[in-house]
């Protein structure tokens, strides 16, 4: 689903990936572990190029998303991410927030299909070729009130309808942060990348949000994850990778990277958390 | 003092028997107008110069556009608003070959000398936004613009309000300077009552009144949209 080929990132002359390869396979919940500054959230942030990559290509159905003249808005769409610090949009209500993309997109798709048949039209009355016209089954209030159907149903989800109207500050951690999951859902991505979704949060909160995220894996979710939490890593993953100064050192399934690690420095580093 | 009594009835005969409230009420009407105005192109000004700053510059056009608006900033911030009124007014128009109402020229200049300063007071505002709040917006697929309109800029608007208030405030007195120009603002209005009452004293007090209480209620409205945006910061 995602293949990744010799990705690097540099800042300035600091080279923080120096050649990531691996694949993503559909259904594949991978973690990523690893000490910090490891190179860990910038290989997760490239994935959907929130940090452009220096060099190496990301292929996302079918495209090297990675290309700069590639539209990434469209391909964005499709993968979902989870921050460390949430980033509820906090000028919006929580119904707002999830509301806000599909809406938005959805009205825009709306917008360049009514254009382009428009365009159609015009070309349609000089020519003796009739092009068909691009079907609209939708319209504005359509969209909205499936968004918000859509926005409720999340939030029911997750039990938190009655916070559809609060603003963000007025929730607590472990709410925010599983709205802003909902949010990534409600533009139905098919791969979720969690960068240290938990981190942030007052322990009493992990759990609710790591319960979120295991029924997400549970139904089959494709997902990729950066955390530390080593449990959680080893019960949800089907994949864990272990990396180190910008390279992944290990690869394995959680069983035996976690029992039975080959490499000295992955060996050093879950001694340590472990 | 003993003579203050006499000078107020000088005052109110010309103010009220005269025409002079009806001036009076003309140079409030274009002070407020021309603030009004002028800080609502401000804004749009100021908008755009902000964002064309905090575009990111690893192309060729944001880099153009940006030299384009430091340029502009530097020159409305480096020569007093007088001296714009009178360039614009002598030297730019009739070169232009434009023919404008004096009062017009000024909603104009005000409007560019306060889109200098907004600009300022908006990239500020913007840079105050926590980067995670774009980053967010972006991961859900909207691009740089939407992001920005829907997300980031909302925001910025919220934290700079107070500042736009002080701007506002500023500019309302800054006005007082388009009789320069030959447009009736309260300065006329007084300064035809003085003259014509031959005694200056209670029409400038009056005026510096007029001044007060308007910058007051801005304050004042100013306060009461701040709470009513500060909706989402309260804990319920």
């Amino acid at each position: 689903m995602i293949d990744v080929i010799d990705l690097k990132k540099s800042f300035g002359k600091l080279e923080v990936l120096k050649g990531i390869t691996t694949t993503i396979k559909e259904g594949e919940k991978v973690a990523i572990i690893g000490p910090s500054g490891s190179g860990k959230s910038t290989f997760l942030r490239c994935l959907n190029c929130l940090e452009d990559p220096t060099s190496g290509s990301i292929i996302f159905e079918g495209v090297d998303i990675a290309d700069m003249r590639v539209d990434i808005n469209i391909y964005r769409r499709h993968m979902g991410m989870v921050f460390q610090q949430f980033n509820l949009f906090n000028n919006k209500t929580v119904i707002g927030n999830i509301m806000l993309a599909p809406v938005y997109l959805g009205m825009h798709d709306l917008r360049v299909k009514k254009y382009k048949n428009f365009l159609i039209r015009i070309k349609n009355a000089f020519t003796n070729k009739k092009t068909p016209l691009h079907e609209i089954n939708t319209t504005p209030q359509r969209i909205k009130e499936e968004a918000r159907e859509n926005a409720m149903r999340l939030l029911k989800r997750i039990g938190l309808e009655d916070k559809a109207d609060a603003y963000p500050s007025t929730l607590s951690g472990g709410q925010k942060q599983r709205i802003a999951i909902i949010r990534a859902l409600a533009m139905n991505p098919k791969v979720m990348l969690f960068d240290e979704p938990t981190s942030a949060l007052d322990p009493e909160m992990v759990g609710e949000v790591l319960d979120l995220i295991r029924q997400l894996a549970d139904e089959g979710m494709t997902m990729v994850i950066v955390t530390h939490e080593m449990g959680f890593a080893r019960e949800v993953a089907t994949r864990v990778l272990f990396m180190d100064e910008g390279r992944i050192i290990e690869e394995n399934t959680p069983k035996e990277l976690f029992s039975n690690p080959q490499h000295p420095r992955t060996k050093g580093f879950l001694s340590k958390v472990l | 003092m003993g003579n203050f009594g006499k000078k107020l009835e000088r005052f109110w005969e010309i103010f009220y028997e005269y025409d002079g409230y009806q001036r009076v009420l003309t140079g409030l009407q274009n002070t407020v107008y021309i603030a009004v105005v002028g800080l609502a192109i401000g804004i749009i000004i100021g908008t755009v110069i902000a964002i064309v700053e905090v575009l990111p510059k690893y192309k060729r056009l944001p880099r153009v556009l940006n030299g384009f608006c430091r340029f502009y900033v530097g020159l409305f911030r480096g020569t007093p608003v007088v001296v714009q009124l009178l360039v614009a007014y002598y030297v730019a128009l009739p070169l232009l070959g434009v023919n404008l109402p004096a009062l017009n020229v000024c909603v104009l200049v005000f409007g560019l000398n306060s889109g200098a300063y907004v600009s300022e007071i908006m990239r500020g505002g913007i840079m105050s936004v926590d980067t995670g709040q774009m980053e967010a917006a972006r991961a859900v697929g909207l691009s740089y613009r939407v992001s920005m309109m829907k997300v980031v800029v909302p925001q910025a608007v919220k934290n700079i309000l107070p500042t736009l208030g002080n701007e506002f405030i500023a500019l309302i007195k800054e006005t007082s300077v388009v009789s320069f120009v030959g447009a009736a603002d309260l300065y006329v209005a007084f300064n035809y009552i003085g003259t014509n009452s031959y005694e200056f004293m209670v029409p400038y007090l009056a005026m510096a009144l007029i001044y007060i209480v308007l910058v007051m209620a801005i304050a004042f409205l100013v306060r009461i949209m701040e709470r009513s945006l500060r909706k989402s910061d309260r804990r319920n």
